[in-house]
């Protein structure tokens, strides 16, 4: 018997009893269209995360005032305002593994501007930023480092700020009022979409460094500062060399704990990443409950058609047929039954990602290798909980089962 | 004498059921040679349903041995003895045993697609010709159910005849059948073994066993008669006649 013949048989046997087929290979449907659609939306979540870590910046490395323990007392970070401009520009003059360097001075104040006024956060920072953010402007350009040198009063605005507060007209050239202080608008930043944590990244007003530690604030201590290496391999070489420096530059003796975090975006990334990992097998493990239930649904009625077709299993026992193609003949039937619920569930889960995603706005992924390994798993379980129905079948004797009423 | 098809020595069958020993055959000597129309009688309990069995290869003998058609058969295991049905046997039963929503077709198909020699073959070519033997050339596409019972035994008879065997086993062949489609059958059967068949047909019926050229009586496991017909019928002509007596 070849398997075209096995297949059309399997078929046949399948059209016969189309109500009892279609309900058994619901619960592979179920199953599969249950899995496909849990991963496309954890994988969804997962690429979101990557793509917003990414957005942060291009191998950059963070770091933060504050120790995490102060003579065994676990402190938040930034409990204490440990980072001065001294720090970024010692990183910047000694550091031989960095390309780039920026302290970030953030505060928040209201923005005036001709045509409306707006609350933002104002981040003074160093020309070096855009290359750590990779962040391009729209129209006009980035300050230049005389402006930093200078503190000059210039900005460049998010894109949120750029429409709230210059709606419909170009910026560029104009100027705006920060606390009191007139700055030019050099140029509009492209958008950078949400963060990971979910506020507006394009909410923000970048002045330079100088100009917001002299003149807005006055606070000569930075909240955060950014480097960036050259490659990936890089940063962890970078990480050490930051706080080797850092640590000379505050006067930390050996047993000294940090009074600084230094972090990269694969820190953020993973820790980040392992929550959705971990609910995304989560439910992946749920859904192939189903499937496991769809494959004992699967050798219920395999069984019963064993039994119903005992006599025809005879009748080919008896002109000659082995017990292996009496085996692999209902074998076959299995799989092709699990197979076509695994195609519809596939259908079904790819269908149902889709709705789903429109609805909720969630991002979906649905991987080949998924939809691939939905199908092939389903025949699997036709071949798992098939096989006992099929072994049966074959052990039949032939004269008994001739004799079956 | 001719070929020798089917030759048993002291073949015996004994069932333990618990405690109780069954011989269901007891040391039965059968020789049946190519072109002989064999009938093998006896009631229920007499063990000519095992000894078909039997010569079938369905089953096999607790002792004795068993040639068929110059293969010993018994000691064979399973998968040799599946392959000894669907080259040198052709079964015909009771029941017909036809597979249900199948074209007569395909059921004559079926023993060819289950032969593993991989010879070059038209099965369908095969199939419709062994039809048209049993006259059934216009019903080929037709399921089981759709057919008369004599036109469902007459596809069994295809069925049995399309691989050429040694020998064909009907096993009470007419008793699904009534007196006339029961001539019928045992005509073509006559017709075949003139043709130069082995034919073993296994019946109650002494109207059926008088078409045979031999009769062979089992009582009690045992061969309690063994000769030729001396007054054997021919069907055919036992057609006419109850045509003629109908009309």
């Amino acid at each position: 018997m070849n398997l075209l013949i096995l297949f059309r048989l399997a078929m046949q046997s399948i059209l016969r009893n189309r109500t009892r087929a279609a309900l058994t290979m619901l619960g592979i449907v179920i199953g599969v269209a249950a899995v496909i659609v849990m991963v496309a939306v954890g994988y969804g979540a997962r690429s979101r995360i990557r793509e917003q870590i990414g957005n942060l910046g291009t191998n950059m490395i963070v770091i933060t005032p504050g120790a995490s323990t102060t003579g065994g007392v676990s402190q938040g970070a930034q409990a204490f305002a440990t980072l001065t401009v001294a720090d970024a520009e010692k990183i910047r003059s000694q550091s031989q593994t960095v390309v780039a360097v920026s302290p970030v001075l953030a505060l928040r104040s209201q923005v005036l501007a001709p045509g409306g006024n707006w609350r933002t956060s104002i981040n003074g920072v160093d020309t070096d930023y855009q290359t750590i953010r990779d962040w391009q402007t729209d129209s006009g350009s980035f300050f230049g480092p005389e402006d930093v040198r200078a503190a000059r009063s210039v900005a460049v605005l998010g894109r949120t700020v750029a429409q709230r507060i210059f709606a419909g007209s170009d910026p560029v050239g104009q100027e705006i009022q920060i606390a009191a202080l007139r700055f030019l608008v050099m140029g509009v930043l492209a958008p950078k979409g949400q963060t990971a944590s979910g506020s507006d990244s394009d909410d923000v007003i970048l002045v330079p460094y100088t100009t917001a530690a002299t003149r807005l604030t006055g606070r000569p201590r930075i909240p955060q500062i950014l480097v960036s290496t050259a490659s990936q391999g890089e940063i962890p070489a970078a990480q050490e060399e930051m706080r080797v420096l850092l640590r000379e530059s505050h006067r930390l003796s050996g047993d000294d704990d940090d009074d600084f975090t230094v972090r990269n975006q694969t820190d953020l990334a993973t820790a980040a990443e392992s929550s959705t990992r971990v609910m995304t097998l989560l439910m992946a493990a749920i859904a192939s409950i189903s499937l496991l239930v769809g494959g004992i649904g699967i050798m219920n009625i395999m069984l019963v058609s064993v039994t119903e077709r005992t006599r025809e299993i005879g009748i080919r026992l008896a002109i000659g047929a082995r017990g292996a193609d009496v085996l692999i003949q209902f074998l076959v039937e299995s799989i092709v039954m699990g197979a076509l619920g695994g195609v519809v569930g596939l259908v079904l889960g790819f269908t149902g990602a889709k709705v789903l995603a429109y609805f909720t706005g969630w991002e979906t992924v649905i991987s080949p290798l998924v939809m691939v390994g939905a199908v092939g798993f389903s025949g699997a379980v036709g071949v798992f909980f098939g096989f006992y129905p099929a072994r049966k079948a074959a052990a039949l004797n032939p004269i008994e089962a001739l004799r079956y009423e | 004498m001719g070929e020798v098809v089917i030759q048993t020595d002291k073949i015996t069958k004994t069932y333990v059921t618990g405690t109780n020993e069954v011989h269901a055959l007891r040391e039965v000597d059968l020789t049946v040679t190519k072109g002989e129309l064999v009938a093998i009688m006896g009631t229920s309990g007499s063990g000519k349903s095992t000894l078909m069995n039997m010569l079938g290869c369905l089953d096999t003998p607790t002792s004795g041995s068993y040639t068929l058609d110059g293969v010993r058969v018994d000691g064979l295991g399973k998968n040799e003895l599946a392959a000894i049905r669907n080259q040198k046997l052709g079964f015909v039963f009771q029941g017909f045993n036809l597979l249900a929503r199948t074209s007569a077709l395909e059921n004559v198909e079926l023993p060819m697609l289950y032969d593993r020699r991989g010879l070059k073959r038209d099965i369908r070519a095969l199939a419709v010709a062994a039809l048209e033997r049993v006259g059934l050339g216009d019903r080929m596409e037709h399921p089981p159910n759709e057919l008369s019972g004599g036109q469902q035994q007459r596809v069994a008879i295809a069925r049995a005849l399309v691989t050429e065997p040694a020998l064909v086993l009907a096993d009470e062949p007419t008793g699904n059948l009534d007196s006339r489609t029961s001539v019928e059958v045992m005509a073509l059967f006559q017709e075949l073994n003139a043709g130069g068949k082995t034919i073993v047909v296994v019946t109650h019926e002494p109207d059926i066993a008088v078409y045979a050229t031999r009769v062979v009586r089992m009582k009690d496991g045992r061969i309690f008669s063994d000769e030729p017909v001396a007054s054997r019928r021919d069907a055919a002509r036992d057609l006419e006649e109850l045509d003629r007596n109908a009309a």
